[in-house]
């Protein structure tokens, strides 16, 4: 309890004021919004590393930046993207929907709310100074440079000496999710609304409690990982060097039993978003929402059991290669579930075009794209070829950026109202959005052929026959990273509560318990639970 | 489901000061280990004790947290609905501790049934083995690597079965304490409470015994290849949460004597009862797979 708290005894509903409101919150809402800021900071980030490789890759031949340094900024761009930009910035979404979603008065554990988010900025201040030293410090010791998914030995035996701040932040950024997860499964389990029963609860709050379970199961799996890392470099154990009877190829199976249900943490949430959107402007009930929660539920499950397709190169019997395979292409059962019943809501409904809604088409197509470029990764043989090209650089920004980060446009253009009261400038929207969706696609899809025609990916050089198109991916990466000024107007000026104030309900098919409170939201909701019929 | 009006704490310093500590600890930490594995390349290093000064001001902060919380739950501020998230939430905890325990078991029976047989030869890596190790042998435990680093391996039947006794019979001690605080039987609980913390702290005592055993006698160090790695992490991390179970129980134990448990209220109690029983099913897990097979 703190001073303010004394002051205030008799004044619940007064907020604290200040810097103490950010610093000490207790709040799901301020704290949603913090974890939303340093999202969309961290996607700048790890944008300008982007632009760095865009940059040097600009032209063949080395220009800009040494091969070393190279490698630092795309193993620091995905560490930035995956931990600091895409994570944050769901349980942003969590940590402001959730309760609103169930008619919940808060998450259940504030306190504890409030450490999952301050562990954050610290745990990228240790990872990002080591990329500040080595850009601008004496010496320039190296930051990480052995890619994000950090392979041993690369990260062991020749691991630079800020590998080991870097296997500490990740351990702090792994205290920080999992009790981020705990927090939203109990919350959802516990603190419903009386009548809001698992089979009423909006798809957003299904898909994050799934993602929690597999925060909660995977992440200690990384923390695993890290630590054999950190034994293996100073203490002498022989976990990832045969020498000693152990084997580098285990690191790739902890790291990927932990990195695969990674990959739908980072997009359960996005289908919970699209299918909240997706019926509102379609001005029709979400199609097959009990086959909808079994989907995701489903790619959960899968999830576990599908890891070693990121290893099909590296080698392993037969029998478990094939395993992986099937396991893999069964997978897109579920997500086909999915995309059908996305398109089926939209099937003769009363469609309008408004922003958010852009967004969720956009994202239903291209991340279908990268679904099934995913598909053909699945494929063994195939895969042989694909491995390490830009083909599964187009695979993962296809699902991560025009996925995930498009989805949680789409989430804050349709929220925004409520969060802010006011809403979002239409103008810098419709051009956030064509600005992005055509510069995305001229970024990330010529690399597909480049990847298909064998240019290799973590690489600071490229033979000459890349180099048109390596151009102009460029260009679209450059525009793309400019683009999203776009969004930070609207941020702002939202943030500044400028522009058309927003109705308690400013998306005329809406529905759900967040459109039964006021816009802006008041600084408490649902202090007495309400009843859902 | 409850409609009583919910507890939502009011602001609190702690979680960014816990923050801060932890951070200290972690750059403190990699400092200190550079420091401390590699004297030569970091002299003069501020990370030992940034590291303890990050881990006291955690630990402070969290038990002045805690004891807040206290403080909230003896002045009846906390509903039933509380205690359920509490619950829950301690048991979404373990179960994140199961999925950690769950990586180094994996590298375990990762390492016995594929990579040692494969540096033997087995399956399609009859040229691996020849030209890379022709001398290795497999075997588990593997008390020679292929660089031809050798060791003992501990055998289950001595001091772990011994310690594997102590466990289950604090596992049934504790047992015997919950029912009496369900009981509201208060001589009892403290009694059997503390012969669990006893049993846990003589564990810890005999596991320290082992170790040095296994460093001076046996030659089965962390330098010791792949048994001795997953040896001394396996047994390594439990006896690391023995050791927070002990504590755990050792501060509720004081509780009780406070008279903060009753049948109805006392999540702190069960929590830790909780965590013992896990702690405890790791160990059979562990005696089985790490000693005995």
């Amino acid at each position: 309890m703190s001073t303010a708290a004394a002051a205030h005894d008799d004044h619940h509903h007064h907020a604290p004021t200040g810097l103490k409101r950010w610093l000490f919150s207790t709040n799901h809402k301020d704290i949603g919004t913090l974890y939303l800021w340093f999202s969309f900071i961290m996607f700048l980030v790890g944008g300008l590393l982007a632009m760095v490789i865009r940059t040097e890759l600009l032209e063949p031949g080395m220009q800009f930046v040494d091969p070393e340094f190279f490698n630092q900024m795309t193993t620091v761009h995905g560490l930035a993207m995956v931990f600091g930009a895409v994570m944050p910035g769901f349980v942003g979404f969590a940590n402001w929907m959730i309760p609103l979603m169930i008619g919940a008065p808060d998450m259940a554990l504030p306190r504890m709310n409030n450490w999952s988010f301050w562990i954050l900025p610290f745990a990228f201040l240790i990872l990002l100074s080591s990329v500040f030293m080595s850009a601008f410090g004496a010496g320039h010791p190296s930051a990480p440079n052995f890619g994000w998914t950090f392979y041993a030995p690369l990260s062991t035996e020749y691991g630079p000496a800020s590998t080991d701040l870097f296997i500490l932040s990740v351990h702090m950024m792994g205290i920080s999710s999992i009790m981020g997860a705990i927090n939203v499964i109990v919350t959802v389990f516990n603190l419903r609304a009386p009548g809001m029963t698992l089979m009423k609860m909006p798809l957003f709050v299904w898909t994050w409690l799934i993602t929690a379970f597999l925060l909660i199961a995977v992440m200690p799996v990384l923390a695993g990982a890290v630590t054999m890392m950190l034994t293996d470099r100073h203490f002498g154990t022989s976990f990832f060097s045969a020498a000693g009877g152990g084997d580098p190829v285990l690191f790739q199976h902890v790291f990927w039993f932990f990195g695969h249900p990674e990959v739908y943490i980072m997009i359960l949430p996005a289908f919970g978003i699209v299918s909240s959107i997706i019926p509102t402007f379609a001005r029709k009930q979400l199609f097959g929402y009990a086959s909808m929660v079994y989907a995701t539920a489903s790619i959960a499950l899968l999830s576990f059991v599908v890891w070693a397709h990121h290893m099909f190169t590296v080698g392993m019997p037969l029998a478990g290669t094939l395993f992986f395979m099937y396991m893999t292409m069964l997978i897109s059962v579920p997500t086909g579930v999915k995309v059908f019943n996305w398109v089926a809501t939209m099937w003769r409904g009363s469609m309008t075009f408004e922003l958010p809604m852009k967004w969720a088409i956009a994202f239903v197509i291209l991340f279908t794209c990268g679904g099934l470029s995913g598909l053909m990764l699945a494929i063994t043989p195939v895969d042989f070829q694909y491995h390490d090209t830009y083909f599964v650089v187009a695979h993962f920004h296809y699902v991560l950026v025009t996925g995930a980060v498009f989805s949680m446009f789409a989430a804050a253009y349709y929220w925004l109202p409520k969060w802010s009261g006011v809403m979002p400038n239409k103008l810098l929207g419709e051009l956030h959005f064509w600005s992005s969706l055509l510069s995305v696609n001229l970024l990330f899809f010529p690399m597909h052929f480049v990847g298909l025609a064998g240019m290799p990916r973590r690489y600071a050089d490229y033979a000459l026959q890349f180099a048109d198109y390596n151009f102009w991916i460029s260009i679209g990466g450059f525009w793309f990273g400019l683009s999203q000024l776009f969004f930070l107007a609207v941020c702002l000026l939202c943030a500044m509560k400028k522009g058309e104030k927003a109705a308690a309900r400013p998306w005329d098919g809406a529905e759900g318990l967040e459109w039964e409170v006021p816009s802006p939201a008041p600084f408490h909701t649902f202090e007495t639970p309400p009843v859902v019929k | 489901m409850a409609t009583e009006k919910y507890y939502v704490p009011e602001s609190s310093p702690w979680p960014l000061a816990a923050s801060v500590g932890l951070f200290m600890t972690a750059v403190g930490g990699a400092h200190f280990i550079q420091q401390s594995t590699a004297p030569d390349k970091f002299e003069g290093s501020w990370g030992m004790p940034l590291f303890f000064f990050g881990l006291a001001t955690l630990w402070l902060v969290i038990a002045i947290w805690w004891r807040d919380t206290i403080k909230e739950s003896v002045g009846g501020l906390h509903s039933k609905q509380l205690g359920i998230s509490y619950r829950q939430g301690m048991l979404w905890f373990i179960f994140s501790e199961v999925m950690f325990f769950g990586a180094f078991f994996g590298a375990l029976f990762y390492t016995r049934w594929l990579i040692v047989p494969w540096l033997g030869g087995a399956g399609s890596n009859a040229m691996t083995h020849e030209l890379l190790w022709p001398d290795f042998q497999a075997m588990w435990p593997l008390i020679k690597t292929p660089d031809g680093t050798t060791t003992q391996a501990m055998g289950a039947w001595g001091l772990p079965a011994i310690n594997t006794a102590i466990l289950l019979t604090s596992s049934i001690t504790l047992t015997i304490a919950h029912h009496a605080l369900l009981e509201g039987k208060r001589g009892k609980l403290i009694g059997f409470q503390a012969a669990t913390v006893l049993l846990g702290a003589i564990f810890l005592g005999l596991q320290a015994w082992e170790y040095h055993h296994a460093y001076v006698e046996m030659g089965l160090t962390l330098h010791a290849g792949i048994y001795g790695s997953l040896f001394f992490l396996l047994t390594g991390f439990h006896g690391a949460h023995v050791t927070i179970g002990t504590i755990f129980l050792f501060v509720t134990l004081l509780r009780v004597i406070k008279g903060h448990f009753d049948a109805e209220n006392n999540f702190a109690w069960e929590a830790g009862a909780w965590y013992w029983h896990f702690v405890d099913v790791v160990w059979l897990f562990l005696f089985v797979v790490v000693y005995w097979l």
